[in-house]
C-alpha cells in the first residue's frame, strides 16, 4: 500500500513533465496538422541555453526563464522559416504522405548535431532548485522528494496559465479558432498565419520548461530528451491528439503506469513498456481516451 | 524476366571484378553499401510503395542481427542458416508490428515506430542472453581455404554481402513489379478507392510490413557480419534516421535508387571525416558532423526533391515526349 | 458603384471556373446570384473575399483594387463572407463564435455592443450564448454565421447559400432578416442561392451565372418575370 502510494506520487511527477511535452505536441498538431518531432530538438536547445545561464548564475529559475524565452523564439522561428517554406513547396506523389514528418525529423537531427557541435556530448547537469532527497515522514523516508513536489506544482501552474490564456483571452480564442477551422477564422478577420506562429512559440516555450524540469533530476546530453519526446508523443496519442485536456490526462496515466513498471518489474522494460501501452491504446481506443467520436485524421 | 536475371548476373560479375581490383577499405565499404542497399529497399517497399511511414526499420535490423547471432552462437547453426533465421524472425516481428499498426497512418504510425526504435534496443540491456551493452559476437568465419591466402576477410564479407544484396534486390524487384506492388501503390494513393475495388488493404499493409521487416532483418544480419558484432549501440535511432534519409535521397519509391542512397550513406562519414580534419579535427566535430550533414541533406531533399532527384529528371523526360 | 468586377477570370487548376465576368453592384443594394451547380457562384464569392486569386481581371471595392488581397485584410476593409455549409466553429460556444467576428476590431466595449445588436436581431441566439455551437439546429447555425459576419460591421456581405438544408419556414425567416439587414445597416449584399425564387424575391438586382459566364443581369423583378429564367431556374 505504502509502495503504491509512493509509486503513484512519483508517477504523477514524471507524468506531469510528459504532460508539458504532449501538450506542446498537441498544440502544434491542432494548429498545423503536423506532428513536430523537432519539438524535442527545440526543447533540447532551449534547455542547453537555460543550462548555461543557470550554471553561470547559479539560479535555476533564471535559467528556466531563459529556456522559456529561447523556446518561444525557436518555436516561432521554426514555424516562420521552416514550416512555411515546407508548405510552399507542397508535395505530391509518393512522398506526400511522408514529407512533413520527415522534414521535422531532419530538423531534429540538425538541431541535435548543432548542439553537439557547440556543447559536445558529455553529460552536463543542472543544480536542482529543490532537494532530491525524499521526504521523511516520521521515521521513514519516501522516494518522493521536494523536487518532485516542485515539479508537480510548476506544471500545474503552467497548465492553469495556459488554460486561462486559451479559454479567457482573445489570443486564446484566435488560437483555438485557427486550429479548429482556419478558413472560417480567416474570414472572421483573424491573421491565422501570425496566430499559428504564436501557437508555435507557446509550444516551444512549454517544451523549454519540460526540458529544464527533466534535466533538473537527470543528465543533459544531445540525446537525453529523446525519451521525453517519445513519451510525450505516446501521452498525446493516449489522450487523442485533438484534445489538450486529454494529452495532460494521458501523460499522467502514462507517468503512473511507467513508474509502476519501473518499481514492480524492471528498469529496461520501461521503454518497451511505453511502446506496449501505446499499442494497446491504439488498438482499444484508437481515437484516444477523450474522443467523442471525432474521426482521427492524419 | 530473363533479361532481369541476365542483368543481375552481369552486375554480380562486375562486382566480383571490382572486388578484385580495389583496396581493403573500399571492399569493406562495398560490403556496407550492399548492406544499406538491402536496408533501403525495405523502406522503399514500406514507405515508397505502401505509403506507411515507419521509423522502426533500424529496430528490425536489430531483430535480424540478434536472431542471426543467437542462431550462430546458441544454436550452433551454419552461417547461411543464421541469415535465414534473421529473415524469418524479423518477418514474424514485422507481421506483429504490421497488425498492430495497420490502422495507423501518418504521424501516428511514425510516432509509434519511433517509440519502437527507441525502446527495442534497450531490451538487450535487460536480458542476459542478449548480451547486454557489449553485445554478442557474430563471426562468420574465415574465407574458404581454396580462395587462397590473398583472399582477405573483408573481401569475403564483400562477396557474401553482395550476393545477398543482389539476391534480395532481385526478389524485391519482382515483388514490387508484381500485382502486389501495384496493389500497394493503389493503397498508398487512395486507400478508400482501393478497398472499394476489392483490395483488402489491412492485409496488404501487414504484408508490406512483413516483407519490409524481413529485408531489414536481413540487412541487420549483414551489418552484424561486417562489424562482427551485435550490440544495442549499433542500432540507434540515428540508424533509422539515416535509413529514412537515404531512402528520400534515393527516391522513396525507386528501387534502383537504393544503390545511390546506399553510396551516399557510406560516403557521408568519410566526407565528414575529411571535413572535420580540415576544420581542426576536434572530437566534437568528428562525432556530430556526419549527423549534421545527414540532417541537412534530409531537409533539403525533402523540401526540394521529395521523390528523389530521379523525379525531376523523369519529369523533364516526360515533357520532351 | 461600390463593388465593381471587370473581366474577372478565375481558374481551378486547368479548369476555368469564372470566365470574363463583369458585375457592378450599387451601394446598399442586394444582388441575388443564381445559377445551376458548378456555375461558378461559390468561386465568385471566394474570389471576392480573398480566398482565391483571379487569373485575370480586376475587382474594385470602394474605389480600391482588392484582387489577391488576403481575406484577413479584406475583413478590415469591410468585406464579410459567410461561406457555404458550416460557417460556424462547432467546438466554440455561440458567444465565442460571435466574439470571433469582432476580435480584429480590438475594442471590447464595441464588441459587447455588437453582440447585443446581434442578439436583438436573432433572439434565439441570445438564449443560447453559453452553449456550444454544435448543439444548435441548422437554422440557428445559419443565424449564428450571419451574426458573426455582422459583428465585423461589414459594408459588403457575401452570403453563400444560407438556405441550404433548412426547413421552408426557417428559410423564409432568414431571407426576411437578410432583407431587413440590408436596409437597416445599408449593406451591399451578394446573395448566392440555389433557392432562386426566394433570393430574387428579396433582391434588388439579379445575376444569372452559367458555366462561369454571366447570362443575365437585370432588376430582380424583371428576371422573375422573364420566361426563360422562369423555365430554367424558377420551375415554371
Amino acid at each position: 500500500m505504502q509502495k503504491l502510494l509512493e509509486t503513484f506520487l512519483i508517477g504523477l511527477s514524471t507524468g506531469s513533465i510528459y504532460a508539458l511535452m504532449s501538450l506542446a505536441l498537441v498544440l502544434v498538431w491542432r494548429s498545423t496538422r503536423v506532428v513536430n518531432f523537432a519539438q524535442a530538438g527545440q526543447a533540447m536547445l532551449s534547455t542547453y541555453i537555460g543550462f548555461e545561464i543557470a550554471s553561470r548564475t547559479e539560479i535555476f529559475w533564471l535559467g528556466l526563464a531563459c529556456a522559456i524565452a529561447a523556446g518561444a523564439l525557436l518555436g516561432a522561428g521554426v514555424d516562420y522559416f521552416f514550416m512555411r517554406v515546407l508548405f510552399k513547396h507542397a508535395v505530391s506523389g509518393p512522398a506526400a504522405v511522408v514529407a512533413p514528418v520527415i522534414a521535422t525529423l531532419g530538423l531534429l537531427g540538425l538541431i541535435r548535431s548543432i548542439v553537439g557541435l557547440i556543447w559536445g556530448g558529455e553529460f552536463k547537469s543542472i543544480k536542482a532548485p529543490a532537494s532530491t532527497d525524499g521526504f521523511t515522514i516520521g521515521e521513514r523516508t519516501i522516494p518522493f522528494s521536494p523536487l518532485n513536489l516542485l515539479i508537480i506544482v510548476t506544471v500545474f501552474l503552467i497548465l492553469i496559465i495556459l488554460a486561462v490564456i486559451f479559454q479567457r483571452t482573445n489570443l486564446g480564442l484566435s488560437l483555438r479558432a485557427s486550429a479548429y477551422a482556419p478558413e472560417i477564422a480567416q474570414l472572421a478577420g483573424i491573421r491565422t498565419a501570425r496566430t499559428r506562429t504564436i501557437g508555435w512559440a507557446i509550444a516551444g516555450g512549454v517544451g523549454g520548461v519540460a526540458g529544464m524540469l527533466v534535466t533538473s533530476s537527470n543528465f543533459l546530453s544531445p540525446y537525453s530528451l529523446d525519451l521525453l519526446l517519445v513519451f510525450g508523443f505516446i501521452a498525446a496519442v493516449i489522450g487523442g491528439l485533438e484534445s489538450m485536456v486529454g494529452s495532460v490526462l494521458g501523460a499522467l496515466i502514462l507517468g503512473i503506469g511507467l513508474t509502476i513498471i519501473l518499481n514492480y518489474i524492471g528498469t529496461s522494460l520501461v521503454f518497451i513498456g511505453g511502446f506496449v501501452v501505446l499499442i494497446v491504446v491504439l488498438l482499444v481506443k484508437p481515437d484516444g481516451i477523450m474522443a467523442r467520436g471525432r474521426a482521427r485524421r492524419a | 524476366m530473363r533479361k532481369k536475371i541476365a542483368l543481375f548476373i552481369f552486375l554480380g560479375w562486375v562486382l566480383l571484378l571490382i572486388g578484385d581490383r580495389v583496396d581493403e577499405l573500399r571492399v569493406y565499404q562495398g560490403a556496407q553499401i550492399a548492406m544499406y542497399a538491402i536496408a533501403l529497399s525495405s523502406i522503399v517497399l514500406l514507405t515508397g510503395y505502401s505509403g506507411q511511414v515507419s521509423l522502426g526499420n533500424g529496430a528490425m535490423m536489430a531483430v535480424g542481427g540478434y536472431s542471426a547471432a543467437l542462431s550462430l552462437n546458441n544454436l550452433g547453426s551454419p552461417v547461411w542458416f543464421a541469415f535465414v533465421m534473421a529473415v524469418v524472425v524479423s518477418a514474424l516481428f514485422g507481421a506483429l508490428l504490421g497488425t498492430a499498426a495497420a490502422r495507423l497512418s501518418g504521424p501516428y504510425l511514425a510516432g509509434t515506430t519511433l517509440a519502437l526504435a527507441v525502446g527495442l534496443p534497450e531490451i538487450a540491456n535487460q536480458f542476459a542472453f542478449l548480451g547486454g551493452v557489449p553485445g554478442i559476437l557474430f563471426d562468420v568465419g574465415f574465407p574458404p581455404a581454396r580462395f587462397g591466402e590473398e583472399f582477405t576477410q573483408y573481401k569475403w564479407f564483400f562477396w557474401i554481402a553482395s550476393f545477398i544484396a543482389l539476391f534480395a534486390l532481385f526478389i524485391t524487384s519482382n515483388i514490387l513489379q508484381s500485382r502486389y506492388g501495384r496493389t500497394w501503390r493503389a493503397i498508398r494513393s487512395n486507400s478508400l478507392a482501393a478497398e472499394l475495388s476489392g483490395v483488402h488493404s489491412g492485409r496488404m499493409k501487414i504484408l508490406a510490413f512483413t516483407i519490409s521487416s524481413a529485408l531489414a532483418g536481413l540487412a541487420g544480419a549483414v551489418m552484424a557480419m561486417t562489424i562482427s558484432l551485435v550490440a544495442p549501440g549499433a542500432y540507434t535511432l540515428s540508424l533509422s534516421f539515416a535509413l529514412v534519409t537515404g531512402a528520400v535521397l534515393a527516391g522513396v519509391s525507386s528501387l534502383p535508387g537504393v544503390v545511390f542512397g546506399a553510396l551516399i550513406l557510406v560516403a557521408i562519414p568519410e566526407v565528414a571525416d575529411v571535413l572535420a580534419n580540415r576544420l581542426g579535427g576536434d572530437e566534437n566535430l568528428n562525432n556530430y558532423l556526419p549527423g549534421l550533414i545527414v540532417s541537412v541533406l534530409l531537409i533539403l531533399s525533402v523540401i526540394f526533391t521529395p521523390n528523389g532527384p530521379g523525379e525531376k529528371l523523369r519529369r523533364r523526360h516526360h515533357k520532351k515526349m | 458603384m461600390s463593388l465593381n468586377v471587370s473581366n474577372l477570370t478565375v481558374h481551378h487548376g486547368a479548369i476555368c471556373a469564372i470566365n470574363q465576368v463583369s458585375i457592378a453592384v450599387p451601394t446598399g443594394k442586394l444582388a441575388a446570384i443564381i445559377g445551376a451547380n458548378g456555375a461558378g457562384k461559390t468561386t465568385l464569392l471566394r474570389t471576392l473575399s480573398g480566398l482565391k486569386h483571379p487569373t485575370h481581371g480586376s475587382i474594385m471595392w470602394k474605389g480600391e483594387k482588392i484582387a489577391g488581397i488576403k481575406p484577413e485584410a479584406l475583413v478590415r476593409r469591410g468585406i464579410s463572407h459567410v461561406s457555404e455549409g458550416k460557417s460556424v466553429i462547432p467546438e466554440l460556444t455561440v458567444r465565442e463564435n460571435l466574439e470571433l467576428g469582432a476580435i480584429w476590431r480590438r475594442n471590447a466595449k464595441e464588441s459587447k455592443e455588437s453582440i447585443n445588436q446581434v442578439v436583438s436581431i436573432f433572439p434565439r441566439l441570445g438564449e443560447r450564448l453559453q452553449q456550444r455551437a454544435d448543439t444548435l439546429s441548422g437554422g440557428e447555425r445559419q443565424m449564428l454565421a450571419i451574426g458573426r459576419a455582422i459583428m465585423a460591421k461589414p459594408q459588403l456581405l457575401l452570403l453563400d447559400e444560407p438556405s441550404l438544408g433548412l426547413a421552408p419556414l426557417v428559410i423564409e425567416q432568414i431571407f426576411q432578416t437578410i432583407r431587413d439587414l440590408t436596409t437597416s445597416m445599408n449593406l451591399t449584399v451578394l446573395l448566392v442561392e440555389q433557392n432562386a425564387m426566394g433570393a430574387l424575391k428579396i433582391a434588388d438586382l439579379g445575376i444569372v451565372l452559367n458555366l462561369g459566364k454571366v447570362v443575365a443581369i437585370n432588376h430582380a423583378q424583371a428576371l422573375i418575370d422573364d420566361p426563360a429564367v422562369r423555365a430554367a431556374y424558377l420551375g415554371y
